[in-house]
């Protein structure tokens, strides 16, 4: 390979925390059209009890990533390569039944629409204890009783009868708290958020985020968190990855990206978008252009028909030359790191008010 | 020609002046059901009163979570909607049960742009034919010939004037959602409903659809009634702004009243649920406060006696079951911001000495 170099060439020592490791996932699907590479090359780790955040626009493989992670793509269209190690557990190449084992179990993950996400078909509680039947082998009795607990526990007021309800009598905001309960009912070391709260009101979302905090704190499990919202991913996570058509452009602490990005792409979606304490003589900065297609993704910088600075860049590398994302605190761009630093400060920062 | 049919030509009003009076506006939908015979056992009061002004040249927000009435609003100010009671009067001139042929003239003036940019532009025309169809309707024949204007209006959304003959699918939702702020334009219209026009978009193309409608609504001088859900973005384009609750306004103020010297409780919850990104690190700003509603904003069907707000609201007490606060300008609020609370708040949104969390699940996890 040449120019496709992989972001990950150096992958990071496994911290003795990491139970979750992402190495190199490449995911590309058949279609009538061609290949789409919704994933391309991404690498990154979770540590038990942390949660890391992963942030971008529709289309930038964030959805993508996490059903690979639980191997919930269609097998027949979909071609996986990399590595995904859970608990020291290879995930891809693992069986059907294997995976059983992980689902619901030690992995559960959260959807954002939660009518879609439960079966009209059968009531909240049964649905609830479910996992814990499959997984734990309790009893009946054992399994509702507990999935009653879990109600109470998410805030559903009288959970003894709610139990008995089916999705349809539940509000949206009861709706996303019973998956909330049936994603922890096994107390998962992994939890996967996938645009939780997206369909929800804000004040309703509130209660959820810091619901969904509170019990992190409890049940010590790490989460991934999958939003569009950088004002949820602030008050969530205490990593960010920037993902941006199909691979990580940033990454680092929630306070590095948000408060000194280094990616043009970061710096685009912070300058467009209003804050309530934003300056109002201040237009927004939109990034320009539109996200590409997988199909046939840019060359080289997949950001770079976008990109505003590309002629800081010397010899035309934006197009040529695919930037490495490397461990820990980085971002995938060829700008150097002073030139990151003072158009941050010089031209950046002044526009966010 | 009798004087019914067609109103006289409305005067030309100045900027500052009312352009659309909304009073008393209500609208509720028939709950059918019972077996065999079906009947009306209920109504939706889906607005339920509610006054309102937007000005010459202004941009007026509204707020409020789904199930609020905003946009059944709009659809009753474009009189998309029959309202069941209540009078909109645009221009001095009553529209609120005006006929079709009464409307005519009217209807060119107050136009909406959609959320959904898919749903809102017909597959099977191209945009030159979408964007033509108002004039066709209304029998306009701009100077020049409509393709001209269709062509003009493209470049003014920041579209190529080439792709009058594209069709709508050839578009990414950002470039659908400007066909749609041009078909708006079309007819040179004074007022502008928005019906969450940028919520269906990326974030990155949100940004550009905001910075468009705020060019035309400066341009061009056009009102804009802007309904969203987003608070930021509706700080970022109005200059007044009201807040819906269950089919009601229960506070209108300028933009600086509503977001830094807030009164109701609500707006107050409101505000404080917004996720945000802080980028200051100065030690010594005040945090903001922060408040958790319990559970969800209950039915419309059977809304609480009284102040609507009572059932989730901390400061409630007997007389907010029993007396419905009117939306006044109650003491201690500036010209212009009325509240419809008995009991309100002090105006700031900086933390208190303790959060209130209504929540009972987040209570006991907090508590341990």
């Amino acid at each position: 390979m040449t120019t496709l170099t992989k972001d990950a060439g150096t992958p990071a020592p496994a911290d003795a925390g990491a139970f979750l490791s992402v190495r190199d996932l490449h995911v590309s699907f058949k279609t009538e059209d061609g290949v789409v590479r919704a994933v391309d090359g991404l690498s990154f780790d979770l540590a038990r009890g942390k949660t890391l955040g992963i942030v971008g626009e529709s289309g930038s493989g964030k959805s993508v990533t996490n059903l690979t992670i639980l191997g919930l793509h269609n097998p027949q269209f979909t071609t996986v390569e990399g590595e995904i190690l859970l608990d020291g557990q290879e995930l891809i190449t693992a069986r059907e039944s294997e995976l059983e084992k992980v689902r619901g179990n030690k992995a559960a993950m959260i959807f954002q629409d939660p009518l879609t996400a439960l079966s009209p078909y059968y009531t909240v509680g049964r649905q609830i204890a479910e996992p814990f039947m499959k997984h734990r082998g309790a009893s009946k009795r054992a399994a509702w009783d507990r999935a009653v607990e879990m109600l109470a526990k998410v805030g559903i007021p009288n959970p003894k009868e709610r139990a008995k309800d089916y999705p349809h009598q539940f509000s949206g905001g009861m709706r996303q708290r019973a998956m909330i309960a049936m994603a922890l009912v096994c107390d998962p070391d992994l939890l996967i958020a996938d645009e939780p709260t997206t369909a929800l009101d804000v004040t309703v979302q509130a209660q959820i985020l810091d619901l969904l905090k509170d019990l992190q704190q409890e049940f010590g499990s790490g989460i991934i968190f999958i939003t569009h919202d950088l004002g949820v991913i602030a008050d969530m996570a205490d990593d960010i990855m920037v993902m941006y058509a199909g691979s990580a452009v940033e990454r680092g602490t929630t306070d590095e990206v948000l408060r000194a990005p280094q990616h043009p792409y970061t710096w685009g979606l912070l300058n467009s978008m209003p804050r309530l304490d934003s300056d109002l003589a201040m237009p927004l900065t939109p990034i320009p252009g539109a996200p590409p297609s997988l199909l046939t993704p840019p060359s080289g910088c997949r950001f770079h028909p976008r990109c505003t600075f590309q002629d800081r860049v010397g010899g035309n590398r934006c197009v040529t030359e695919r930037p490495l994302l490397g461990p820990d605190r980085a971002s995938a761009c060829h700008l150097t790191a002073d030139q990151k630093h003072t158009i941050f400060i010089e031209e950046i920062k002044p526009r966010l008010g | 020609m009798t004087q019914d049919m067609v109103l006289p030509a409305p005067r030309e009003a100045a900027a500052g002046e009312p352009l659309l009076e909304v009073s008393g506006l209500t609208k509720y939908f028939p709950v059918k059901g019972g077996f065999p015979i079906r009947r009306t056992i209920g109504h939706v009061q889906a607005v339920d009163g509610i006054d309102l002004t937007v000005r010459v040249g202004e941009s007026f927000g509204l707020v409020g979570e789904s199930g609020c009435g905003k946009s059944t609003t709009g659809r009753l100010i474009t009189r998309l909607l029959e309202p069941t009671d209540g009078t909109i009067s645009y221009r001095g001139q009553d529209i609120s049960h005006a006929s079709r042929r009464e409307l005519a003239p009217i209807r060119s003036e107050i136009q909406m742009i959609f959320q959904d940019p898919y749903s809102s532009l017909n597959p099977r025309q191209t945009v030159g034919k979408i964007i033509s169809g108002p004039m066709e309707i209304n029998r306009i024949e701009p100077e020049g010939g409509r393709e001209k204007r269709v062509r003009e209006l493209l470049e003014i959304v920041g579209l190529n004037p080439e792709h009058y003959n594209r069709f709508p699918h050839e578009f990414s939702g950002g470039q659908r959602q400007r066909i749609g702020v041009a078909r708006a334009l079309a007819l040179e219209p004074k007022l502008i409903v928005a019906d969450e026009p940028v919520s269906a978009l990326d974030v990155s193309i949100q940004a550009q659809v905001v910075n468009l409608l705020q060019e035309v609504q400066r341009e061009l001088d056009i009102a804009f009634l802007f309904i969203a859900h987003d608070l930021a973005v509706v700080r970022h384009f109005s200059q007044r702004v009201a807040v819906m609750y269950l089919g009601k306004i229960i506070e209108v103020g300028d933009r600086e009243a509503i977001y830094t010297r807030p009164r109701h409780p609500y707006t107050h919850a409101l505000l404080s649920a917004v996720p945000e990104v802080s980028l200051t690190d100065e030690p010594g700003a005040a945090g903001r406060e922060r408040i958790r509603l319990a559970g969800d904003v209950p039915s419309p069907i059977s809304p609480p006696s009284g102040c609507r707000f009572r059932t989730r609201c901390w400061k409630a007490q007997d007389k907010c079951a029993a007396e419905e606060p009117p939306l006044i300008q109650i003491s201690g609020n500036r010209e212009g911001h009325l509240t419809a609370c008995h009991f309100p708040e002090d105006p700031t949104t900086e933390a208190r000495d303790e959060d209130i969390i209504l929540d009972p699940a987040l209570a006991a996890l907090e508590e341990e």
